[in-house]
């Protein structure tokens, strides 16, 4: 563990401490196990200090922790690798920020899509920071379709920063693409689970995200903009981020209790990155649950909750007689 | 003392004066800054009878240049927008609602009527931007929803004219999941394969690009309008270079073959008139 958000500065302190405390004991023979002991405690007991209470904008860092898990390593970890990664959209190219392919669950087959953040520079210069192109949208919508024709349930992972705002993603309809998406999606006849596993940002995260359930992990984020560029826009400086985060309602238990998402999957203490292998079961836990009661209605009748669910969000007034 | 003195305090033109369609006798070409009489332009539906430059128009201009006799019926009159996530950044969404109702007269950012076009039946759905930049909440969403609940009921094909900014970001995921929800609601028209028209004027870009407005049978626009996903100066950002001359202007979008057609809006009732008889028949 090397990477500290700036709020885990206590749990850093403490976490040298320790690790001064394991080498006295390892150079000296005196026992200084009962301190060691201590500091533990004492870290498990700050972590939960600091985790329980994250206010939204420690939650958005924490969903762009850079040891967080992406979209392969939940479907490695899922798939115990017996993924078959499918590739272009059959018109322009091979867009490396959007993945996708067939892949077992439990005996299942499964088409599994997510977007792609990278690790290193390099990586994420190839994985274009996880933002798609229109080339991207039209890889994930020929997946689904293909998916549907074989009657395969599909799972979407959802981590962009938004889809990509370049001038070729312009010319190529980066919002046809995403508009054609959200349209076939509603109407695909096999179950479909989206979960939110970092940013879900805007329109970039929505046109993967038109599903039967949509869950969210706990330190997870999904609005309309980011707090940054909502800053920007509303306050003209990035100051106001941490106002922002708070005021756009973004976290999993808020879209949850505003109705808009329909599940929330938890994290381990201090976030994903912190025990991958218990995110990885939760997540594995939360789509046997969700296609477990999918699989049992018909395509008709998910279609028209699908339809129903996305249609009833939003508040509006009525006219009073007075009027 | 200096040798120059400021007689008139700063910008003294009031925001009347500065009114989209312009009132008075005489109008001023933004583009060309030529002069016509305001009746000229107007007859013209403020489209100038030099350069051809479109104004930006509301619905009422809009009801008024597509239904017959301009007669026609309103759906969902005086449905208003909540604030359903109690937003504030540097005033309180709720003031600014009542604010950009009292200074536009407006419910909200879209209006739907019903009425008919050289005798075919069609429902209209038209953005306002006035209002809060025609930007998509809650409203505009259900708006699109209901009219086309409407379309439904009584088999009409709908157009949408989109004019806006985008998402309402006072409404943050309510206002994203109004994509979701247009788009559903719009999957059920296709299934009834009723027509869809999707008219894009200045300047129809993000969620609302990215959701109804590329999603027509047909997609037309206004010339020269704005249409793009991402804004312009975003898109400058992120290449760090100048942008192409005409970028994201509706023939550009039109050469790179997401639109069907661009429509001089005198010629807009002709051509849907024309569109919704060949469907018919």
């Amino acid at each position: 563990m090397s990477n500290y958000l700036d709020f885990e500065k206590p749990i850093e302190e403490l976490e040298k401490e320790l690790q001064k405390l394991k080498d006295i004991a390892a150079k000296s023979k005196v026992d200084v196990s009962p301190s060691i002991k201590q500091m533990e405690d004492k870290i498990t007991e700050t972590k939960k200090e600091l985790y329980t209470h994250l206010s939204p904008w420690q939650r958005v860092q924490l969903s762009r922790h850079p040891n967080r898990p992406y979209a392969l390593d939940y479907i490695n970890a899922l798939t115990n690798g017996n993924f078959i990664e499918l590739h272009g959209d059959r018109t322009v190219k091979d867009d490396k920020a959007m993945i996708g392919g067939f892949g077992d669950i439990d005996g299942t087959t499964y088409m599994l899509i997510g977007q792609q953040k990278g690790r290193n520079t390099k990586e994420r210069q190839y994985r274009n920071f996880g933002m798609p192109n229109p080339e991207g949208y039209r890889k994930a919508l020929r997946l689904m379709k293909l998916a549907e024709k074989f009657n395969k349930p599909i799972i979407t992972f959802i981590d962009t920063p938004g889809a990509y705002p370049g001038l070729e993603a312009e010319e190529r309809g980066q919002g046809e693409a995403i508009a054609r998406n959200l349209l076939e999606m509603m109407q695909l006849n096999v179950p479909v689970l989206c979960i939110i596993i970092g940013e879900g940002a805007s329109g970039g995260a929505l046109g993967i995200g038109i599903g039967d359930k949509v869950l969210m992990l706990e330190n997870a984020w999904y609005s309309v903009i980011s707090p940054e560029n909502c800053s920007t826009i509303l306050w003209r400086t990035w100051n106001f981020k941490e106002k922002a985060a708070e005021a756009l309602k973004l976290t999993a238990t808020d879209m949850m209790g505003n109705h808009l998402i329909d599940g929330i999957i938890a994290e381990p203490l201090g976030g994903a990155h912190n025990n991958p292998a218990e995110v990885y079961k939760n997540v594995k836990e939360a789509i046997a649950a969700g296609m477990k009661q999918l699989s049992k209605q018909t395509a008709e009748k998910r279609i028209a909750d699908r339809i129903e669910k996305f249609s009833s969000m939003g508040v509006t007034v009525e006219p009073t007689a007075a009027n | 003392m200096s040798w120059f003195k400021r007689i008139k305090e700063g910008i003294t033109t009031n925001t009347k004066e500065k009114k989209e369609t312009p009132e008075g006798l005489w109008h001023k070409c933004s583009k060309c800054k030529k002069i016509a009489t305001m009746q000229e332009h107007a007859n013209n539906s403020y489209v100038c009878v030099h350069c051809g430059h479109h104004d930006r128009i509301g619905s009422e201009e809009y009801f008024a240049l597509i239904f017959d006799e301009e007669k026609y019926t309103e759906l969902q009159e005086g449905l208003t927008g909540g604030d359903p996530l109690n937003f504030s950044d540097t005033k309180p969404y709720k003031d600014r609602l009542i604010e950009s109702r009292k200074k536009t007269g407006l419910d909200d950012a879209m209006r739907a009527a019903f009425g008919k076009v050289h005798e075919n039946d069609l429902v209209v759905c038209c953005m306002d931007f006035n209002f809060i930049g025609g930007s998509m909440g809650s409203v505009v969403g259900e708006k699109i929803s209901r009219a086309i609940d409407f379309c439904l009921k009584t088999k009409t094909p709908l157009l949408i004219i989109s004019k806006s900014g985008g998402a309402r970001m006072m409404e943050a995921a309510f206002s994203l999941m109004q994509m979701a929800k247009t788009s559903a609601k719009l999957s059920l028209l296709a299934k009834e394969k009723l027509p869809y028209i999707s008219l894009l004027t200045d300047p129809t870009t993000g969620g609302v690009t990215a959701s109804f407005a590329m999603l027509g049978d047909i997609n037309i626009a206004e010339p020269e309008s704005l249409i793009g996903f991402a804004g312009p100066r975003i898109v400058k950002e992120t290449i760090g270079k100048d942008l192409p001359k005409g970028f994201q202007t509706a023939e550009f979008v039109l050469e790179h073959g997401f639109l069907d057609k661009i429509v001089v809006r005198t010629q807009l009732k002709e051509f849907l008139a024309n569109f919704l008889t060949a469907m018919k028949n």
